[in-house]
């Protein structure tokens, strides 16, 4: 028989993590959940929206009754749980139901605090907490007399600018002198409170309400600071304080909040809370990103899965406001122990602060510009070392040159323009799937909308748009690479250096994975990870899980038919060279020649059943496969140097063909390219490749982690060599360290940007640590510097490229025949 | 007309992976998945006619090589878009050969 689950609060808290234990297993609970408000689950956070008429209630529901019905919920909506018996597991509710219990989930949330003050008993004074509270402002605010809003926080401006759209003198009270001071230092306070008086909202800072007057319900409203109103609403957004009414009563453990532990368990086995209820370590959240954070642990336990226990959140705000851009994360004011980097201008409206400690950002205030808000979040959470990106970082990732992370200003699009040029998906259809289909991860939008799911490259701004669209619901998380896992790159990568595998299934077994197969996301990740570790000659790289082009060794065109690229190392050729592979394009009756970028010439428009063939003639030859289809070594371009080139100061070409032949072969997580100019008026472009390698007069410079794709990235500095022999000594380690560091399709610039370049060079500028890259990338060098053409002719796999060819005319028993 | 026709040995369709069958002009593409049950769909994606006898096999599915649209081998449906899908073809094997109905 299934368990009985009750839950008390049908708000997002509790709602959230029922959808999340559905998510997770559908058949473990019967479940039934109790609401005060007489109403399904609504968005609460959307009630300021619902306020200035930008949206209707209809737009904040999250669960209609459909899905209640759909999920075999039964939802007792309008009947407030009055008594939780703790021993014999039952509740009673306000009409009477005694419900029993097996697992039983508080998320009673929060009540408004309403401080003492005369007059608070009348009518129309109010909270804004509820559908109910927003009806009443809407049904009682007046043009001809003043609404007082009290308290000057997030909710209280949303309520003054609510009401002000409505054409309602409205004044702000606010006890401090600087408006939003949880959430903003007193520069952004000042900003904002500008800003808003143009909506015509009036302040009244560091002043409180002394009385409310009125026969029964408010009248006139008396000031501190000894000014009287005509008023007939007061609405209080004084703070919330957590509902713990019912686990008192039941002897509960609580202090601010009811106590939980790790997994939201209370005192009682049986019984968990979650939300702006509880109390853990110490805190009490008012947000919801927390309490979806929360939620998705104690779904997990719930459900009876392994999860990681919740530790807790790193805060961030945005103001629902339209037309202010606001965002504050982490510990924004600092203290004497920590640095400020500040970007002010008053006249735009524009300001940015980070709160620096120890070379890492540990707070945001960014007002007037909120574009860079994830990105900065993103290094906040993660600890990132800025030390190398101070002087740029206030002028956000743009300034950064980008590479291909996004990093156009999301406001500044239009909703008909494409943001996916892949799946030609428009910002405003991903701003409509976000809200109608209640999306809140990256992961989500890209499932639903398919933007951002192809190259990638727009991620960026969806998640940009995702943070705008959301504010403070948004969620960042590490995401399952793919559908078929709720693991990210980082703990499969631990979880096979710690663990031995034969095949990819062992490891999608290890890992719970959801398919069985995975997936065209998953497998060849996991390929590449599993290659890595044990190098061809121990783990047989399996071909049935790469990515077409690379299990064909060739790349595959619109219309099913294959390029083919011999190597020309160093770019450097010979007639004879040119005449073979004239011949052979002649031969195999090649539609197009075309010279590469990176220096060599492609055969385009090869029938699979040709391939084998023309690569057993280039082979004869004495060509080798150009990899052009690799996620390993591309090409070494090169300039023409000191050979020939009158400004050349080093032989370019001679260093392009013996670093080819020092890494030609190699597999890496994404492709990888080098080229070798012969001065630094690099004609080569090194510095949008990789790995780029310049000639000065006094030896060679050498930069990495360059990109010439939809963003282009300029190359970072690595250092400077004096002899060929470092050169290569560099070459191998680099391309060593981000083949085992990076992560699976990322690019050596995406992979800089993650860890930072400091972190490179630690290990790569470290005597030691490079010997031992480069001893491991001599290691995996030996069993992959062989010709994938001639193996694949010679292991046979070459003989599935011949189609099976049946004519119906001719073989009039319809008896197929092989050729 | 319908007819089943023979095409080859069973063996010689490769697990997790496909043949490209031509009868007369029309192409379709055979497949084996890891449980060893074989499939036959038209060889080409419903989005913009990529082979599909190139794409990576998963479960019951298969993954165009073109813009990785997922194709579900048993009915021919672009999984998750859309739009019509691709023609399936039923298939038998009679003592390790493989016979298609067209």
């Amino acid at each position: 028989m299934k368990e009985k689950l009750v839950v008390i609060g049908n708000g997002m808290s509790g709602l959230r993590t029922v959808e999340d234990i559905l998510d997770i297993v559908d058949n473990k609970y019967d479940i039934t959940i109790f609401g005060e408000e007489p109403y399904v689950n609504y968005n609460r956070i959307m009630l300021s929206y619902i306020l200035s008429k930008e949206k209707s209630f209809e737009d904040t529901i999250i669960n209609h009754q459909q899905w209640y019905d759909e999920n075999n919920i039964t939802l007792h909506k309008g009947d407030k749980v009055i008594n939780i018996d703790k021993n014999s597991k039952i509740i009673t509710s306000e009409s009477g139901k005694k419900t029993p219990y097996d697992k039983l989930l508080i998320a009673t949330g929060s009540k408004p605090f309403i401080p003492n003050t005369f007059g608070s008993n009348l009518k129309n004074v109010i909270a804004f907490r509820t559908k109910f509270d927003v009806d009443t402002i809407i049904d009682t605010i007046d043009k001809t007399k003043a609404a007082v809003v009290v308290g000057g926080g997030l909710l209280g401006l949303e309520a003054a600018y609510g009401i002000a759209m409505h054409g309602v003198k409205t004044i702000l009270v606010h006890r401090s002198g600087s408006i939003l001071s949880q959430q903003l230092d007193s520069t952004g306070g000042r900003l904002l409170q500008k800003n808003l008086e143009s909506y015509g909202i009036e302040f009244k800072l560091n002043t409180t309400v002394t009385e409310i007057l009125g026969d029964g319900e408010v009248e006139k409203v008396n000031f501190s600071d000894g000014t009287l109103v005509d008023s007939n609403i007061v609405v209080f957004a004084t703070g919330i304080i957590p509902n713990t009414d019912l686990a008192q009563e039941a002897e509960l453990s609580c202090k601010k909040g009811i106590l939980v532990d790790d997994y939201l368990k209370t005192s009682d086995d049986s019984i968990f809370a979650i939300g702006e209820c509880v109390e853990h370590n110490g805190n009490t959240y008012g947000l919801v990103a927390p309490l979806y954070e929360q939620a998705k642990v104690l779904a997990k336990k719930l459900a009876g899965k392994e999860t990681e226990a919740y530790v807790g959140s790193t805060l961030s705000t945005r103001l629902k406001i339209s037309g202010v851009d606001l965002f504050s994360a982490g510990d924004y004011m600092g203290d004497e122990t920590t640095e400020e980097l500040i970007l002010l201008d008053e006249k735009v409206g524009v300001y940015k602060k980070l709160v620096i400690y120890d070379d890492k950002i540990i707070g945001i205030v960014l007002y007037g510009d909120t574009m860079d808000a994830s990105w900065y979040l993103k290094m906040l959470k993660d600890g990132t070392d800025i030390k190398e990106l101070r002087t740029k970082i206030l002028f956000g990732k743009m300034a950064l040159g980008d590479s291909g992370h996004g990093g156009d200003d999301v406001n500044s699009i239009s909703d008909d323009e494409e943001i996916c040029g892949c799946n030609g998906i428009t910002k405003g259809e991903v701003v409509c799937a976000i809200k109608e289909k209640d999306l809140k991860t990256l992961g989500e939008v890209k499932k639903c909308t398919k933007a951002g799911a192809s190259c990638g490259s727009c991620s960026g701004l969806v998640e940009q748009i995702l943070v705008n669209t959301l504010g403070d619901e948004y969620q960042v998380k590490e995401e399952g690479i793919c559908d078929c896992c709720d693991v990210g790159h980082k703990k499969i990568k631990e979880c096979i250096d710690t663990n031995e595998f034969k095949t990819v299934y062992e490891v999608f077994n290890k890992l719970d994975w959801k398919t069985e197969d995975g997936c065209v996301k998953c497998r060849p990740a996991i390929n590449y990870y599993l290659l890595v570790k044990y190098n061809d000659d121990k783990y047989k790289n399996d071909k049935r899980s790469a990515l077409v082009n690379d299990r064909m060794s060739a790349n595959i065109q619109k219309d099913g038919t294959y390029s083919v690229v011999p190597r020309i190392w160093g770019g450097l050729t010979s007639p004879k060279e040119l005449k073979d592979i004239a011949n052979i394009a002649v031969k195999y009756d090649v539609p197009t020649v075309k010279f590469t970028g990176g220096q060599r010439l492609d055969m385009l428009g090869v029938k699979k059943e040709q391939l084998e063939p023309m690569w057993k003639d280039l082979n004869d030859c004495g060509f080798v496969t150009g990899q052009a289809y690799a996620k390993g070594l591309r090409t070494v371009k090169t300039c023409v140097g000191k050979q020939w080139c009158r400004f050349g100061t080093q032989d370019s070409m001679q260093m392009g063909v013996d670093i080819e032949k020092l890494t030609w072969g190699s597999w890496t997580p994404h492709k990888y390219k080098i080229a070798v100019s012969g001065c630094p008026r690099n004609c080569a472009e090194a510095t949008i490749k990789d790995f780029g390698i310049i000639a000065v007069d006094s030896g060679w410079e050498l930069h990495v982690a360059g990109n010439g794709g939809i963003k282009v990235r300029v190359t970072d500095f690595l250092c400077k060599v004096e002899t060929d022999a470092e050169v290569f000594e560099y070459t191998k380690a680099f391309m060593q360290f981000y083949r085992e560091d990076a992560y699976y399709l990322e690019r050596t610039a995406h992979w800089v940007e993650r860890v930072g370049l400091e972190y490179v060079k630690n290990v790569i500028l470290d005597k030691d640590k490079r010997a031992y890259y480069e001893k491991r990338f001599e290691e995996s060098q030996k069993s992959a510097q062989k010709d994938e053409w001639a193996q694949n002719i010679e292991n046979g796999f070459t003989k599935e490229f011949n189609p099976i060819v049946i004519s119906t005319s001719e073989s009039p028993s319809y008896e197929a025949k092989e050729v | 007309m319908e007819n089943w026709i023979k095409v080859t040995e069973v063996e010689n369709i490769p697990s997790m992976g496909s043949r490209k069958v031509l009868i007369d002009e029309h192409e379709i593409a055979i497949f084996k998945t890891r449980d060893g049950s074989i499939f036959a769909i038209e060889n080409e994606c419903p989005h913009k006619q990529g082979k599909l006898s190139e794409g990576l096999v998963h479960g019951h599915k298969v993954t165009c090589p073109l813009h990785n649209w997922n194709i579900d081998l048993e009915n021919g449906d672009a999984i998750g878009e859309e739009v019509t899908c691709a023609i399936t073809y039923d298939t038998m094997v009679e003592k390790d050969i493989l016979f298609i109905k067209v």
